[in-house]
C-alpha cells in the first residue's frame, strides 16, 4: 500500500508541476499585455502595438500548449482516488463546474478575438475582449484554488453517513473561506511576478544581442510595476497565508520552521541547516545543525502577539500545549483513537440501518459525529505519520522567502536604472541575472507550492483523510506505468512550448 | 449578413489565415487525441464504476473500504 501510495502521489505532483510550469506564465503575461494593448489603445502608437503582438503571440503559445493539461489531474481523481473523489466530490465538484464553464466560455471566446480580431473588431472591442481573457484566466484559477483550499481547511459541509460523501451547506463559507482568498491573492499576484520576470528576461536577451533595444526597454518599464505589485502583494498575502496556516494547520508551520519544541516569544529561523531525519525530536537534541533566529517574529507572524505560545511538532503529537482560546489540544493519540471510534460508528450506523435497528443506527450516529472532526486520525498507523517531511518543507519555504526578496532587490535595481536613466543595455552581468531570473521565478514559484502540498502531509483533506486512505485499490504498476506516460507526454509537450518560444523570440518583435 | 454567418465568418477567416497558430492547433489536437482518446479511455476508467452500478453500491463500497483501511491499521 505504501507503494501506491507513493506512485499515486508522484504521479499527482508530476502533472501539477508540469501544468504549473504553463499557469503562470498565462496569468502574469495576461496582465503585461493588457497593460500593453491599453497604452496603444491610448496613444494610437503602432509601436505599442507591434509590442503588444509580440508579447500576445508568447502568451498564445504557452496558452495552446498548456491548455487542458489540468484534466488530467481529474482524470486522476477518478481512477487513482476514487476514495477521496467520493467523499468530497459534492463539494470539489462545485467549484471545478464552474471553472470549467468559466474556463470554456470566456477564455474560448475572447481568446479568439485577441488572436483573429485585430482589424476586424473596434479597438475598444479587443481591448476589452484582452482583459477579459485575463480576467476569466484569472477567475478560472480562483475556483481551482477554493477547491484546494477547502481540503487545507474544510468547511461549509456536513457529513452524510448514508452516502459516506460530505455535502456542501455553505457554498460561501467554501468560495470565501480566510485560506481560499489568501490563497487566491497569494497565487495570482505571485503569477504576475513570475510574468514579470519572464518579460524582463526575454527583453534582457534583446539588449544582450543589441536587437530591439527600444521596444525591449519599453517592455521592461512596463514588466517592473507589474512585478513590483505583484511582489508587494504577494508579501502581504503570504503573511496573510502564514497566519492561517498558524491557526488552520500547526503542524504545518512547525514544519516550515523545524520548531519541535513550542516557545512563547517564538523567533523565525532567517536561515539554519535542520536535521533532515529527524521525525519528532524524542531525543531532545537541538533539531538544527545551525540556525539565526529573528527574536518575536514568529508569534507575531502566526498569532499577532510577540508574547504568543507557538506549538512545535512534539507539542502537537503530545498535546495539552498553551492556547490563545484556552482550550486543551488533544494528544495525537487520543485524536487516533477518536477518529477509529468515528469509523467504526460510520461501519455500524450503516449495518444497523440495514437491520432496521434504529436505535442503534441513532447510538452510532452520535458516536460518528461527536468524534468526526478526527475522523482521518482513525486511518494513521503511527503518531510519526503525522509530520511531514521537515527538510523539505523548511528548505522549500525558505527559498521561496530568500529568491521572492531577491526580486525585489531586482526590482529596485532596475527602477533605479531607469529613474537614473543609466544604460544597462551595456552591462551584460545584470543582463545575464535577468535571464537566469526566469527559470528562478518558476523554481520560486513551485516552492511555494511545495510548501503547501508537502506541509499539509498526511492529509490529503486536513484532519478528515490522509493519503493513505483517499486512494483507489489499484495495482502499483497501474499507476507507474501512467506515471512514466505522463513524463514523457509533458516533456515533449514542454520541449515544443521551449522550442516554439525560442524561434519566435529569434524572430524578435 | 446576419450575426452567425458574422461569425462564423470572423473563425474561418482567423483559422485560414493562421500561421504560427496551424502549428500549435496541430499541438492541442494531437495532445487532446492522446488525453481523451487514449489515457481517458484506456488508461483512466471510472474506479468506482467496477465497484457499483447504484449510488448505494458505491457508498458502501466506500464505506467498507475505509473500514478495512483502519482495521487494517
Amino acid at each position: 500500500m505504501e507503494e501506491l501510495v507513493l506512485w499515486s502521489r508522484a504521479q499527482f505532483a508530476l502533472t501539477a508541476i508540469y501544468h504549473w510550469l504553463f499557469v503562470p506564465l498565462t496569468l502574469g503575461l495576461g496582465i503585461i499585455i493588457g497593460i500593453m494593448e491599453t497604452i496603444y489603445y491610448r496613444t494610437k502608437n503602432e509601436e505599442w502595438k507591434t509590442i503588444t503582438k509580440f508579447w500576445m503571440r508568447l502568451f498564445g503559445i504557452n496558452f495552446a500548449i498548456g491548455v487542458a493539461t489540468g484534466l488530467i489531474l481529474e482524470f486522476q481523481f477518478g481512477t487513482n482516488w476514487s476514495n477521496y473523489s467520493w467523499f468530497v466530490g459534492d463539494i470539489f465538484g462545485a467549484p471545478l463546474a464552474i471553472e470549467g464553464i468559466i474556463a470554456f466560455f470566456m477564455e474560448a471566446t475572447f481568446i479568439a478575438i485577441m488572436f483573429f480580431g485585430w482589424n476586424k473588431v473596434s479597438k475598444g472591442f479587443h481591448l476589452a475582449s484582452t482583459w477579459l481573457t485575463v480576467f476569466g484566466a484569472s477567475i478560472s484559477a480562483l475556483w481551482i484554488l477554493v477547491a484546494n483550499a477547502w481540503m487545507q481547511f474544510p468547511t461549509g459541509m456536513t457529513f452524510n453517513p448514508d452516502t459516506v460523501r460530505n455535502e456542501m451547506t455553505d457554498f460561501w463559507a467554501v468560495a470565501l473561506s480566510p485560506i481560499a482568498i489568501n490563497k487566491f491573492f497569494h497565487t495570482i499576484t505571485s503569477c504576475w511576478v513570475v510574468g514579470s520576470m519572464a518579460c524582463i528576461g526575454v527583453s534582457a536577451w534583446f539588449l544582450l544581442k543589441k536587437r530591439h533595444i527600444d521596444f525591449a526597454k519599453r517592455s521592461i518599464k512596463i514588466a517592473l510595476p507589474v512585478g513590483v505589485i505583484g511582489i508587494l502583494l504577494t508579501i502581504y498575502t503570504g503573511d496573510g497565508s502564514a497566519y492561517q496556516v498558524a491557526q488552520k494547520q500547526p503542524m504545518k508551520l512547525a514544519a516550515m520552521e523545524g520548531l519541535y519544541k513550542g516557545q512563547t516569544k517564538a523567533p523565525l529561523v532567517a536561515i539554519g541547516l535542520v536535521k533532515p531525519h529527524e521525525k519528532a525530536m524524542q531525543d531532545k537534541e537541538n533539531p538544527y545543525y545551525f540556525n539565526i533566529g529573528i527574536p518575536y517574529t514568529l508569534s507575531l507572524l502566526g498569532y499577532r502577539d510577540i508574547d504568543a505560545y507557538v506549538p512545535g511538532i512534539t507539542d502537537l503529537l503530545e498535546g495539552g500545549y498553551p492556547t490563545t482560546d484556552g482550550s486543551v489540544p488533544l494528544s495525537a493519540k487520543e485524536k487516533m483513537e477518536s477518529g477509529k471510534k468515528a469509523i467504526t460508528a460510520l461501519a455500524d450506523y450503516k449495518k444497523a440501518k440495514k437491520e432496521g435497528n434504529l436505535a442503534e443506527s441513532n447510538k452510532q450516529l452520535e458516536i460518528l459525529n461527536a468524534n468526526y472532526s478526527n475522523f482521518g486520525y482513525g486511518f494513521i498507523k503511527d503518531e510519526s505519520e503525522l509530520v511531514p517531511n521537515v527538510a523539505l518543507t523548511f528548505y522549500a519555504f525558505r527559498f521561496m522567502v530568500i529568491f521572492g526578496s531577491f526580486f525585489i532587490l531586482m526590482y529596485i535595481i532596475i527602477a533605479y536604472f531607469i529613474k537614473k536613466k543609466k544604460p544597462y543595455e551595456n552591462y551584460k552581468w545584470f543582463l545575464y541575472i535577468c535571464i537566469a531570473c526566469i527559470p528562478l521565478a518558476y523554481m520560486v514559484s513551485h516552492s511555494g507550492w511545495l510548501v503547501a502540498e508537502m506541509g499539509r502531509q498526511p492529509w490529503v483533506i486536513q484532519d478528515l483523510m490522509p493519503t493513505g486512505a483517499a486512494i483507489s485499490a489499484i495495482s502499483t504498476s497501474s499507476v507507474a506505468t501512467t506515471f512514466i506516460i505522463f513524463c514523457v507526454l509533458f516533456t515533449v509537450l514542454l520541449i515544443a512550448e521551449l522550442s516554439i518560444m525560442f524561434k519566435q523570440i529569434k524572430k524578435g518583435f | 449578413m446576419n450575426i452567425f454567418s458574422k461569425i462564423f465568418k470572423f473563425y474561418y477567416e482567423g483559422f485560414r489565415s493562421m500561421t504560427l497558430g496551424k502549428t500549435l492547433w496541430m499541438i492541442i489536437l494531437i495532445k487532446l487525441f492522446i488525453m481523451f482518446a487514449v489515457l481517458k479511455v484506456f488508461f483512466f476508467p471510472n474506479f468506482l464504476s467496477s465497484k457499483g452500478d447504484t449510488k448505494a453500491e458505491k457508498a458502501d463500497y466506500i464505506a467498507t473500504e475505509m473500514e478495512k483501511r483502519t482495521i487494517n491499521n
